[in-house]
């Protein structure tokens, strides 16, 4: 740690855990995924650490490249092992997920963790129906008849309020619209109850007046079933309306934390501040949008200190030298900048 | 620069730079019956003043692309009538598509599939100069003079290769090639929604201040309401390819006259999450444009929907100037029949 003056928080706070009596039901700590060729070495997610209780929605907002969707991946060991060296831990439900072999992580994927993605045309199989490919899930994970299953099939589709239900179960993916797709993968992720839902950028390729129904939808669901979600998005605005907490990533890292309001209203970090004034929304015509000058750093070349520095309006010297570590001003509100100490605790105080 | 917009300037500024009239536009539809067609433009008329920007908003399928794409005359349309400074397009004693041309640029959604791969960006930049009569020396120079104004060293970026920038850099270079010829006006079909947000803001800045220096008119296309209302003076809403509401960009945006101008600006997420959205203002996907929905396109969705709608299309209200706000809908006419129709 710095051996800057923080307020007294103890390392069970610092660790994250420390939220009512609930046992972490996501613990991630240290997480470093590199993609490694013979020419180089991509740093997709540089030492990243955060947990999230049973029945929490941590969003994870970044833009492209900030290792959002790569840390959504690790966790379900969806990267190609060949080219990736993965290092640091993942429990999830006190499973070491790194260290399972491959039985057990076709146990946990679709069982205890389900995932759901941006583009469903993708993420379902053309050729099956969507009553066929729920149906699987529920028999490869619960067992049971063919007939049960299919009955199941159908209750999922009317949970996540596919009109006609039972007409749908023989549809094809291509048969459905962009928003019914969307429900049908939603589906097919709830079918074996997972306790933890990993949101890939699920509402980004949908219309605004599907988007909201499908936002609202997961935020039902998520509460009715209690599931623990990872919710990652670029779109401030989805953050707004579905999480509990946010987690802002830049070049692999997380740079800043805490409960959704408290870093919609009063961001920490330069880099989130920059970013909700660059965010176009009911800004005067009459001026320019702020927006943050320059581009994001490229992975493959990361220098030491802060990664946000070159872009920073409010750098000094100290951001140089070495990634600021995180400094908490609250229980669970986390920012890694080094103008944290001034600002922000006095403010505390 | 000024100078020589005003020589291009054939009616003065009072004269529209384009008027779209009853534009309409089918496709056979792929794999359906014989007689099923796309209905991606229908009647769609329209008027850009000089200087102005004009935004389209709408969902995918409302024919907003294709719209574009009419008034390029990339694809043909199949009735209607395009004029541009007073001249009609493609007509005998009007102007011609090249020329139009030469006035009209386009900038698209997907920064690298518009740029030749294999091409050095200063190369694709001078080309459209060279294409439309430059000296290969005069059109390099008149590249690397555009590069410099959207913002890119040519000397660092110039030589390099489409794969070699980033996505806003992309962009920037698909800008400074709209503009190399000097047209009177850009479309932008989504030239933003691709980009991250803070490089988003950067380059709604830049169009911005392009629009002043060259003495541009903007057609912005976005589904993305929040920069449509920051960038546009006036607001085009488009429905299963019909135009549904017209007006001033703040009317549009504070009294919303059409419910799917309303569902729409209604779903935008809130911001805030004291104030999260309960209930969606609107049920159900747009349906597809291929056979739509008899009389107004968004009555099954419509939520004020009575038995007129589905017989009878509404009349976008008469547009008579610059500032009007009209909306097709028929609780806005009186003579409609609907039980809420303004009397």
């Amino acid at each position: 740690m710095n051996a800057e003056p923080i307020p007294a928080i103890s390392a069970q706070q610092i660790a994250g855990t420390a939220f009512g009596h609930d046992e972490a039901l996501v613990e991630v700590r240290d997480l470093t995924v590199r993609f490694v060729t013979r020419e180089t070495t991509v740093h997709a997610v540089n030492g990243v650490n955060f947990s999230v209780r049973p029945g929490e929605v941590l969003c994870i907002l970044g833009e492209s490249g900030s290792g959002k969707s790569v840390t959504l991946r690790a966790m379900m060991r969806l990267l190609p092992p060949r080219r990736t060296r993965i290092e640091g831990s993942i429990a999830i439900d006190g499973q070491d997920v790194l260290a399972l072999d491959k039985r057990a992580l076709g146990e946990l994927r679709g069982g205890l963790v389900s995932m759901i993605f941006q583009e469903p045309m993708t993420a379902l199989d053309p050729v099956y129906t969507i009553g066929t490919q729920i149906a699987e899930t529920v028999l490869r994970h619960k067992g049971g008849s063919r007939a049960a299953a299919r009955a199941r099939a159908l209750e999922l589709l009317e949970l996540v309020k596919i009109p006609e239900a039972a007409r749908r179960l023989d549809n094809y993916p291509h048969e459905l619209s962009g928003g019914l797709r969307q429900r049908a993968m939603i589906a097919m992720a709830l079918s074996c109850g997972p306790r933890l839902l990993l949101a890939d950028e699920p509402t980004t390729a949908l219309d605004a007046t599907v988007q909201i129904q499908v936002l609202i939808l997961l935020r039902r669901l998520q509460r009715e079933l209690g599931m623990g979600t990872i919710f990652v998005t670029h779109d401030l605005g989805v953050a707004a309306e579905i999480a509990d907490r946010i987690a802002v990533m830049y070049a692999g890292r997380i740079v800043e934390e805490g409960p959704v309001a408290d870093v919609l209203r009063a961001p920490l970090h330069p880099y989130t501040q920059g970013l909700l004034a660059s965010t176009v929304h009911g800004q005067s015509r009459e001026r320019d949008i702020e927006a943050i000058p320059g581009s994001p750093p490229d992975l493959r070349r990361l220098a030491a200190g802060c990664a946000f520095a070159p872009r920073c309006g409010l750098v000094q010297s100290e951001c140089h030298a070495a990634m600021p570590e995180p400094r908490y001003t609250a229980a669970g509100r986390m920012a890694r900048c080094v103008r944290i100490t001034q600002a922000a605790l006095a403010a505390a105080e | 620069m000024s100078a020589t917009a005003d020589q291009r300037d054939i009616g003065g500024p009072a004269q529209p730079l384009l008027i779209a009239r009853n534009l309409a536009k089918h496709f056979a539809a792929r794999g359906a019956s014989k007689s099923a067609r796309v209905r991606a433009v229908d009647d769609v008329s329209f008027t850009l003043f000089k200087g102005e920007t004009l935004g389209i908003v709408g969902e995918s399928g409302c024919g907003k692309s294709t719209l574009a794409r009419l008034l390029l005359h990339l694809i043909q349309r199949d009735s209607g009538e395009l004029i541009f400074d007073g001249e009609p397009v493609g007509a005998p004693r009007g102007i011609t598509v090249a020329a139009l041309r030469r006035n009209v640029q386009m900038v698209f959604q997907d920064s690298y599939s518009s740029l030749n791969p294999r091409m050095p960006v200063q190369d694709s930049v001078a080309f459209g100069p060279f294409v439309h009569g430059r000296r290969k020396s005069e059109a390099r120079r008149a590249a690397r003079d555009m590069l410099v104004k959207v913002g890119l060293n040519p000397d660092l970026f110039g030589p390099r290769y489409p794969h070699e920038l980033s996505g806003g850099q992309k962009q920037r270079v698909n800008i400074a090639r709209a503009l190399a010829i000097e047209p009177r006006m850009v479309i932008l079909d989504e030239a933003v929604s691709a980009l991250d947000k803070s490089v988003e803001a950067q380059v709604l800045n830049l169009l911005r201040a392009l629009k002043q220096q060259f003495n541009l008119t903007y057609l912005f296309i976005s589904h993305d309401l929040n920069v449509v209302r920051y960038i546009s003076d006036r607001v085009l809403v488009m429905y299963l390819g019909r135009v549904v509401e017209l007006g001033p960009s703040e009317a549009i945006f504070i009294q919303p006259l059409h419910p799917y101008t309303r569902a729409l600006l209604g779903s935008q997420p809130s911001m805030d999450p004291a104030h999260r959205i309960e209930q969606p203002p609107v049920t159900g996907d747009p349906p597809s444009p291929i056979d739509p929905p008899s009389g107004c396109r968004f009555h099954p969705r419509c939520p004020f929907a009575e038995p007129v709608c589905a017989q009878r299309s509404p009349e976008l209200g008469a547009w008579r100037e610059r500032d009007s706000h009209v909306a097709a809908c028929h609780m806005l006419d009186p003579a409609s029949g609907h039980s809420k129709a303004m009397q």
